[in-house]
C-alpha cells in the first residue's frame, strides 16, 4: 500500500467526527493559519496525503495530493519548462497544494493569467458525511455537472477536505523583465489600466513608494520591442523584487499594524486610509498598513466598488473575529445552505470563514 | 384548461404587459425545442417580461404555485437545455438586449442576459477590445445562455472559457431574490457562487446582468493548415506543439469526411485527400507571431505534415476558418440529420479514440465525420442519420451513448462545452457515482428546494439512473433499439 495515500484514515477521520459531533481543523502545513477566523476542534492532519499522482508537460495538467508541498510540485513544473501560471504565494516554504487552493490565493501574475480557481480542473474530495467525491476531471474543457471543483478554491475547507487536485499548468515564459518608472500613485494606476487596454505582454505590475514596477514575460523578441516602447530603467535581480512583494517579505510588510488587502475595480482611485499602500495586479488589489478601525477600512473599500480583507492583524494581536468582508443577509443565508448541503454535521472548519459556516 | 392553469394565466396576465405572456399553441410552437431538435415539448405559456420586476414576479407566481420555469436565452443550445417543461412556463430573456456600459479603462462591459455574444465584441472593437469566448453559434447565443452553458469556442485553450472571463453576475433566485455573484473587484469574499452558477444550465437561479472582461485585441493573427495521411499522426503533432511550450490561440482538426464536406460547401482550399487537417492560429505582436509561425511549421514537419500552408493574407486566413466554422453544415448537407456529440478526451488518448469511433461506426452502420479543438481535446463527433428512416434516430442515440461512454473510460467527460440538458442525462449516470450526483442534488436543493428552475435537465434522479442502468447493455447496446428513450 501507498503509505503517501491517507484517503483511508481521512474517511475515517471524518465520518467518526460527523457522528460525534466534532469539529476538525484541516490542515496542511499550517502556513495560512494567520488568515481567516479562529477554528475550535480536533486537528485533522492532511499535509501526510502527499505525492504527484499525474503530469503530463504535453496535456497541461498535473494532479497532486492536496499535502503535496508546493515547492515539489513548482521544481517538478521546472523541470519541464511549465509553471503554475497564478504564482502562488506559499508564506512558508513548507505550504501545500491543498491550503494554496483551500484560499484560493495568487501571486503578481494574477491580473494577466488569472486566480488560483481558474487553473481548477478537478478534485477529489471528502464532504462531511465521509464520502469520497470526484468533480471535474483532468481535461480542459468539462460542463457535465455542476462546478463544484472550482467552488472549493476559496471556501477554506468548509465544504469538503480536498484529497487531490488537478491544475491547469503553462508553459514558462522564455524571457521575463521588468522596468521601472518614476510615477505617483494616481499616474501609476492610469498607466497600469492604460497599458492593459492595449496587447502587451505584461505579467505583473506594481507599485510602491514613488516606482512603477511593470514586469514583462513572453518571447525575447517581443518582450525586447515592448520594453523598447515602454523606455524605462531595467530593475536588476527583480525575480527577488517579485518574490518578497508576493511572500511578504519586503520591508513594507514589516510595518507592525494590521495588514489590510483591499481588492477594487483596477481604476479605483489611490485609497483615503492613513498608512502605507501598495498597489498591485494592474490597481486591482492595494495592500494597506494602517491602524485605522475595521468598519472605516470597509467603507472605503466598499465606497471604491471592492471588499477589504484583514489579511494579517497587528503584531501580537489575536486573530480577527471577522477578517472577511460580511456578506449580505441574503448571500449569507446562501451560504448557510450550501454548507449544509456538503457537511451537515457542521464539522469541517466551522466558522474559519464566517461564524456559523 | 384546468382551473389551476386558468389561475396561472390569470395571475401572470396581471402580471405581466400584453405583449409579454403568449399562451395559444400557435405563439408556443417555436419555443418546442432548442438547438436540439429531436427533443420538443409545448410549454404552458411563454413570458417575454421587459423588466427585472417582471422577471420576478414570473419566478414569485410560479414558486407560489409550484409551476416549473424554464429561462431561455436564444434557443441555440445544442443538449436540450432550454427544452420546455410541459406542465412549466418558458421564460424568455430575449428582451434583455441591451448593452448596458462599456468601461474602456477598466475593460469591462456590463450586459442584459439577452445581449448576444457576439455584440459585445462589436460594440467593444472601437476601442481595441473584445469579449474572448466565443462559441460558433456567436452571431445568435446570447451570453445568458452562455453563463447558463460555460460555453467555450475555437479561442479557449488560450483564453479560457466564459467562467474565466465572466466578472459578475446580477441573478434571480426562484423565490425572486436578487443576488450579486462576483464583482469588479476580485475574488469576491465567499464561496465562488459564480463559478458555481456558471454552467448551471439554469437550475440555480436565473441571470438578469451579467459583467464580462474585455480584452485588448491581438496585434495580429496567422493560421497555418497542414494536411496529415493519418488521424494519428495529426493527434501526435497537437501534442508535439503544446509540448513545446507553443499555446496556439486555436488548434482545430478536421478529419477526412469534414474536410471533403467543408470543401463542398465553402471551397477553402483544404486538400481534398488528406485524411486529417490541423489548423493552427497563433497570435499576439508581429515579431511574437512571427516567431511562433516558425517554430510551429518546425514541429508540424517533424512530427509528419505532408503539407504546410500558411494563410498568406487576412483574406485567405478568413477563408481558412470559414471552412472550420461551416464543417457543420456542410456536414449537414451530407444528410438528412446529423447528431453532434460534444466528449472531451486527454490528448494523449486522440488516437484510440478516433480508432474506436470509427469501429463503432461501422458497427452501428452510420457515418461520423470528426471535427474537434483539438488543442483542449474537445471532440465533435458528427453522427449521420436520416430521421425518416425508422430506426436510425435510436440507433444515432446508441452510437452517441457509446461515443460518450469511450470518452469516460479513457478518463474524459461526456460533454465538454453543449452541457448534459436532457441529451446526456442518462450517461450523467455513467461519469458520476451516485454520492456524487446526490451531492449536485443537495447543492440544487440549496437554491431550489421545490426543484422548480429547469426541473428534468443536467442532473439525472438516481432513479433515472437505475432504470438506465437495466435497459444499459453490453457495450451501451440498448436492449430495444427502437423504443424512444427520455
Amino acid at each position: 500500500m501507498d503509505k503517501d495515500d491517507q484517503s483511508a484514515v481521512i474517511v475515517a477521520r471524518v465520518r467518526e467526527a460527523a457522528a460525534a459531533h466534532t469539529p476538525l481543523i484541516i490542515s496542511g502545513s499550517g502556513s495560512k493559519n494567520f488568515l481567516g477566523r479562529r477554528v475550535t476542534g480536533i486537528p485533522l492532519a492532511v499535509g501526510g496525503h502527499r505525492g504527484i499522482l499525474h503530469y503530463v508537460p504535453e496535456e497541461l495538467v498535473l494532479s497532486a495530493r492536496a499535502g503535496t508541498p508546493l515547492a515539489d510540485i513548482e521544481t517538478a513544473l521546472t523541470a519541464r519548462g511549465q509553471m503554475l501560471a497564478f504564482e502562488p504565494p506559499y508564506f512558508d516554504t513548507t505550504a501545500t497544494l491543498g491550503g494554496t487552493i483551500a484560499a484560493n490565493l495568487s501571486g503578481p501574475r494574477r491580473a494577466y493569467a488569472g486566480a488560483a480557481r481558474d487553473f481548477v480542473l478537478g478534485c477529489h474530495l471528502v464532504n462531511g458525511k465521509g464520502e469520497i467525491l470526484h468533480f471535474g476531471g483532468e481535461v480542459m474543457k468539462n460542463v457535465a455537472g455542476y462546478d463544484l471543483s472550482r467552488l472549493m478554491a476559496g471556501a477554506f475547507g468548509t465544504l469538503g477536505v480536498l484529497l487531490d487536485i488537478s491544475l491547469k499548468v503553462l508553459p514558462r515564459s522564455e524571457t521575463d523583465t521588468t522596468l521601472i518608472f518614476e510615477r505617483d500613485e494616481t499616474s501609476a494606476i492610469e498607466l497600469m489600466n492604460r497599458w492593459a487596454s492595449r496587447p502587451l505582454p505584461l505579467s505583473a505590475t506594481a507599485w510602491s513608494d514613488g516606482r512603477l514596477y511593470v514586469r514583462l514575460s513572453g518571447p525575447a523578441p517581443a518582450i525586447a520591442a515592448a520594453a523598447a516602447g515602454l523606455s524605462g530603467e531595467h530593475l536588476p535581480q527583480a525575480e527577488e523584487f517579485w518574490r518578497d512583494l508576493r511572500e511578504h517579505t519586503s520591508p513594507f510588510f514589516t510595518d507592525p499594524r494590521p495588514l489590510w488587502r483591499l481588492a477594487l475595480p483596477s481604476t479605483a482611485a489611490p485609497l483615503a486610509l492613513d498608512g502605507p499602500e501598495i498597489v498591485t495586479w494592474g490597481g486591482a488589489q492595494r495592500w494597506v498598513k494602517t491602524g485605522v478601525p475595521a468598519d472605516r477600512v470597509r467603507a472605503c473599500a466598499a465606497a471604491a466598488g471592492g471588499h477589504a480583507t484583514l489579511f494579517r492583524p497587528a503584531r501580537g494581536a489575536l486573530p480577527a473575529e471577522a477578517p472577511f468582508a460580511p456578506l449580505t443577509p441574503a448571500l449569507h443565508h446562501l451560504h448557510q445552505r450550501l454548507k449544509a448541503a456538503f457537511d451537515p454535521a457542521g464539522i469541517l472548519n466551522p466558522g474559519r470563514l464566517y461564524a456559523g459556516i | 384548461m384546468s382551473a389551476a392553469r386558468a389561475t396561472l394565466f390569470t395571475d401572470l396576465r396581471a402580471a405581466l404587459p400584453g405583449d409579454a405572456l403568449l399562451t395559444r399553441e400557435e405563439e408556443l410552437r417555436p419555443y418546442e425545442c432548442d438547438g436540439l431538435t429531436a427533443y420538443r415539448a409545448l410549454p404552458l405559456a411563454v413570458a417575454l417580461p421587459h423588466t427585472v420586476e417582471e422577471v420576478v414576479s414570473v419566478l414569485r407566481l410560479c414558486r407560489a404555485r409550484g409551476v416549473p420555469v424554464v429561462a431561455r436565452g436564444a434557443g441555440t443550445g445544442l443538449s436540450g437545455g432550454a427544452l420546455p417543461h410541459a406542465e412549466g412556463v418558458v421564460l424568455s430573456l430575449a428582451r434583455f438586449n441591451r448593452i448596458l456600459e462599456i468601461d474602456p479603462r477598466a475593460r469591462i462591459a456590463r450586459v442584459e442576459p439577452g445581449v448576444r455574444n457576439l455584440a459585445i465584441s462589436e460594440a467593444a472593437r472601437p476601442y481595441g477590445l473584445y469579449y474572448a469566448p466565443d462559441p460558433s453559434s456567436q452571431i445568435a447565443c446570447t451570453i445568458g445562455g452562455n453563463v447558463a452553458e460555460n460555453s467555450g469556442g475555437v479561442h479557449c485553450l488560450k483564453y479560457g472559457l466564459t467562467v474565466h472571463n465572466v466578472l459578475a453576475l446580477e441573478a434571480l433566485t426562484i423565490e425572486g431574490e436578487r443576488l450579486t455573484l462576483g464583482g469588479r473587484a476580485a475574488d469576491a469574499p465567499g464561496y465562488d457562487l459564480l463559478a458555481l452558477l456558471t454552467g448551471s444550465e439554469g437550475l440555480l437561479a436565473v441571470v438578469v446582468e451579467a459583467t464580462v472582461r474585455l480584452l485588448p485585441l491581438p496585434q495580429c493573427a496567422r493560421v497555418l493548415l497542414a494536411a496529415f495521411d493519418s488521424v494519428v499522426t495529426a493527434g501526435n503533432a497537437v501534442g508535439a506543439i503544446i509540448a513545446a511550450g507553443v499555446i496556439p490561440a486555436g488548434l482545430e482538426m478536421m478529419d477526412r469526411l469534414a474536410v471533403e464536406a467543408a470543401e463542398d460547401f465553402v471551397h477553402a482550399g483544404y486538400p481534398r485527400d488528406a485524411v486529417a487537417i490541423l489548423l493552427c492560429e497563433v497570435d499576439g505582436d508581429e515579431e511574437e507571431v512571427a516567431a511562433a509561425l516558425t517554430r510551429v511549421q518546425e514541429i508540424l514537419k517533424h512530427a509528419g505534415a505532408r503539407e504546410l500552408r500558411v494563410a498568406r493574407d487576412e483574406a485567405e486566413r478568413q477563408l481558412f476558418w470559414k471552412g472550420r466554422k461551416a464543417a457543420f453544415p456542410a456536414v449537414g448537407r451530407l444528410s438528412p440529420d446529423y447528431y453532434c456529440i460534444d466528449g472531451t478526451i486527454p490528448r494523449s488518448k486522440l488516437a484510440e479514440v478516433l480508432t474506436r469511433i470509427a469501429e463503432l461506426s461501422r458497427e452501428h452502420d452510420l457515418r461520423v465525420a470528426n471535427v474537434f479543438h483539438a488543442g483542449d481535446g474537445n471532440l465533435h463527433p458528427l453522427i449521420l442519420y436520416d430521421a425518416n428512416m425508422p430506426g436510425e434516430l435510436a440507433r444515432a442515440e446508441t452510437l452517441g451513448a457509446a461515443i460518450m461512454e469511450l470518452c469516460i473510460a479513457v478518463g474524459g467527460t461526456i460533454t465538454g462545452e453543449h452541457g448534459v440538458g436532457v441529451e446526456k442525462i442518462s450517461q450523467m449516470c455513467v461519469q458520476f457515482t451516485p454520492a456524487e450526483l446526490e451531492q449536485f442534488h443537495a447543492v440544487k436543493r440549496a437554491f431550489d428546494p421545490a426543484g422548480l428552475l429547469n426541473p428534468g435537465k443536467a442532473v439525472p434522479t438516481l432513479a433515472h439512473c437505475a432504470e438506465y442502468g437495466r435497459m444499459h447493455v453490453h457495450r451501451g447496446e440498448l436492449r430495444f433499439p427502437d423504443l424512444e428513450r427520455y
